[in-house]
């Protein structure tokens, strides 16, 4: 992942790799996720937007907490690389998040009969988190030295990947009103066509962040190297203006030598 | 190398100032004098370059450095909606000092009286400066860093500070006076920086003028 | 370490009853704002004593805002800030004193908006300590994560819309706790106030703990 120095593409192996199976990946789950799988007795065709929804929110989780630790990293070591890290995964949660809510309330609105629901914590707490991360990005973009931009970034993040837990246990914590299906991935009901379709749905979302991921991450090395070119730029020309008849001392002052 | 935001506004320090020096910083506007006085004050990172005032190092010991410094710079820290004596007060009881020291000082600089329950931004420049160099001596800190300290004083203000200068040179603290009003502070064991373009290019106590300082 | 968070607490409060600002600017705006939510919502007094508590905890982050905004400019104005950092005492003592200033502004402001909220939507209080319990825990959690967000957004000249967007979703968690204490204290919803609180103390030690830790290194940079 680090070896992007001199390239200005950000495509490797790897993500051709992931690239290809994201072609033949994504269509196969649609086709299982809209067409193979059955039918749920409860919600009819409106559990087939959950083979989406699920992965995606689980791996917006997945962004977010990464976040979470390239922030403790960086603050610990104070490396780039887990900066560039922190930064791309959020970029991708938020994505990954918005994906949520808006897959959520698609499936929401036939079941619940609602476009949104005010009452479900979950719900609402996803959204706060969303915002939470859009704030870390608006932080992001905020012009100041690399260092102090990195360094509020990661608190920022830790504070918001903290409230996490909050939302995750939202449920199960303190209300009981939620409209909210409760997870059904545990109860082992789901027959085999289903259960697949699932697996399958977080492969290939899986693979879909580690693929935004890589580019991401790399996009982000690049510009924090033409960062470090500009203020080496603004180094070399503070430096000339050091240098241009620099041996100008006041003649006057040769007596206060002592 | 010091930035300042993005700007470096130092690229090259590489110095050692001991105990009981008198150093004089003379640089052109933007050279990077202020800075230089804030690095010494341990309040900016350095990231690289080295150097040591009284054994502090400051890479890596400017939080311990702070305690013994006393910083007069061109904003004058103190708060604007309090009153002289509620600065002083505030401000003294943080170095320790007691009331009597804050007093003596009050009436040092001429604070006492009508000035000490006005508020600070009621006053004029010059009575701040006053009211920041009052602090500096209640400090009493070993070494002193003054910014431009005459800007804005008065004939009776400059005597001042040239007093407290002596004073502190006699009691053997290290000053660092950075000025381009004055060409000598008019002692022996003077030592003068030239500070250029972020760089220190000349020490007089090289004996040699024109010394390149490698960033 | 109290007694420099003390001495930097007494001194932002001197501050506050020197300038007046609170009270002369902050305090109508939060009247303000109650008032506007009155005629927009065009609303029978059952609508108001329904959306009293929300009201209530909206138009105290908005205002919370403003007094956030306030306590960073104290220091920074005139480079106080330098003073303070060589003054020996510690960043975590820093913090903890105008954290302490800052709550203690909000809960007169708080205690004025409730008081004016009483009488405008005509309210009345079924149970006074779990307003107390939850308006303290709350008060705690919002000045814990102010002072702090007030240096991550201060220094790089957005401040005025940056620290909103940073600040307020951080506490959305707290007012959806405090709304609902409230709500079960006024009597209007059904719901366990006293369990919320178990929500607003987590908040509350969460973001005091995290404001120690970092808050030091946060404003080095500034």
């Amino acid at each position: 992942m680090a070896n992007t120095a001199k390239q200005d593409f950000t495509t490797s192996q790897g993500t051709k790799f992931m690239g290809i199976s994201l072609i033949i990946g994504i269509p196969t789950l649609l086709a299982f996720a809209f067409f193979f799988s059955p039918a749920d007795d409860n919600m009819d065709d409106a559990v087939r937007l959950l083979y989406i929804h699920v992965p995606v929110a689980i791996f917006a989780y997945v962004a977010f907490i990464t976040t979470a630790l390239g922030s403790i990293f960086y603050l610990w070591k104070k490396s780039r690389w887990w900066d560039t890290v922190a930064h791309a995964s959020a970029e991708i949660g938020v994505i990954f998040c918005g994906l949520t809510l808006i897959t959520g309330s698609i499936w929401g609105r036939p079941t619940w009969n609602t476009w949104w629901e005010w009452g479900d914590v979950r719900l609402v707490t996803t959204l706060v988190l969303f915002i939470m991360f859009l704030g870390y990005l608006a932080l992001r973009q905020v012009p100041a030295s690399p260092d102090l931009r990195a360094k509020r970034s990661s608190v920022v993040g830790i504070i918001a990947a903290v409230n996490i837990p909050i939302v995750n246990r939202s449920v199960e914590w303190w209300e009981n009103n939620t409209l909210h299906q409760q997870s059904s991935l545990t109860d082992g009901k789901l027959e085999n066509l289903t259960l697949f379709t699932l697996f399958l749905g977080l492969i290939i979302i899986g693979i879909s962040y580690l693929w935004l991921m890589t580019h991401r991450f790399r996009v982000g090395w690049m510009a924090t190297e033409i960062e470090s070119a500009g203020i080496a730029g603004i180094i070399e020309e503070r430096l000339n203006e050091g240098s241009s008849n620099s041996g100008n001392l006041n003649p006057q002052r040769k007596e206060d030598i002592s | 190398m010091v930035f300042l935001g993005q700007f470096p506004a130092l690229t090259g320090v590489t110095m050692k100032i001991s105990q009981g020096e008198i150093v004089l910083i003379k640089g052109p506007n933007g050279a990077g004098k202020s800075t230089l006085l804030h690095l010494c004050a341990g309040l900016l990172p350095m990231r690289k370059g080295s150097g040591t005032i009284l054994d502090f190092d400051l890479l890596t010991q400017r939080m311990e450095l702070r305690a013994h410094v006393g910083l007069l710079a061109h904003r004058t820290g103190l708060y604007s909606d309090l009153t002289v004596k509620e600065n002083l007060k505030f401000w003294a009881t943080t170095y320790g000092a007691s009331d009597a020291e804050i007093d003596s000082a009050m009436e040092v600089f001429g604070l006492a009286g009508r000035l000490e329950s006005v508020q600070v931004q009621n006053l004029s420049e010059g009575q701040r400066r006053r009211t920041s160099l009052a602090l500096l001596l209640i400090k009493r800190p070993s070494i002193w860093l003054l910014d431009e300290p005459y800007a804005g004083l008065d004939d009776n203000g400059r005597g001042l500070v040239n007093s407290c200068i002596s004073q502190a040179a006699e009691a053997g603290s290290t000053v660092l006076i950075a000025s381009h009003e004055i060409s000598s502070i008019g002692s022996k064991r003077e030592r003068t920086l030239q500070v250029k373009g972020g760089r220190i290019v000349a020490d007089s106590q090289d004996g040699k003028e024109g010394h390149h300082y490698d960033p | 370490m109290i007694r420099d968070a003390w001495l930097v607490a007494k001194k932002d409060l001197l501050i506050e009853i020197r300038s007046r600002i609170i009270i002369n600017q902050i305090a109508p705006y939060t009247l303000l704002i109650i008032v506007l939510f009155g005629f927009a919502l065009d609303a029978d007094t059952e609508t108001l004593r329904d959306t009293g508590p929300g009201l209530f905890w909206v138009s105290t982050l908005l205002v919370a805002i403003l007094a956030v905004q306030r306590s960073v400019d104290i220091e920074i104005s005139d480079s106080a800030l330098d003073r303070l950092l060589l003054s020996g005492i510690s960043p975590a003592s820093i913090y903890i004193g105008k954290t302490i200033a800052l709550y203690v502004q909000l809960i007169i402001l708080e205690v004025g908006l409730f008081i004016v909220m009483l009488v405008l939507f005509d309210m009345s209080v079924d149970n006074y300590p779990l307003i107390v319990a939850s308006t303290i825990l709350t008060t705690l959690a919002i000045s814990s994560s102010g002072t702090l967000y007030g240096v991550i957004a201060s220094g790089v000249g957005v401040r005025e819309t940056l620290l909103p967007v940073l600040f307020l979703p951080v506490l959305a968690p707290a007012v959806i706790g405090a709304t609902r204490a409230y709500g079960d204290a006024f009597g209007r919803v059904n719901a366990d106030g006293w369990a919320w609180l178990g929500l607003l103390s987590v908040i509350a030690i969460v973001y005091t703990l995290i404001g120690m830790l970092t808050y030091g290194k946060l404003l080095e940079e500034t």
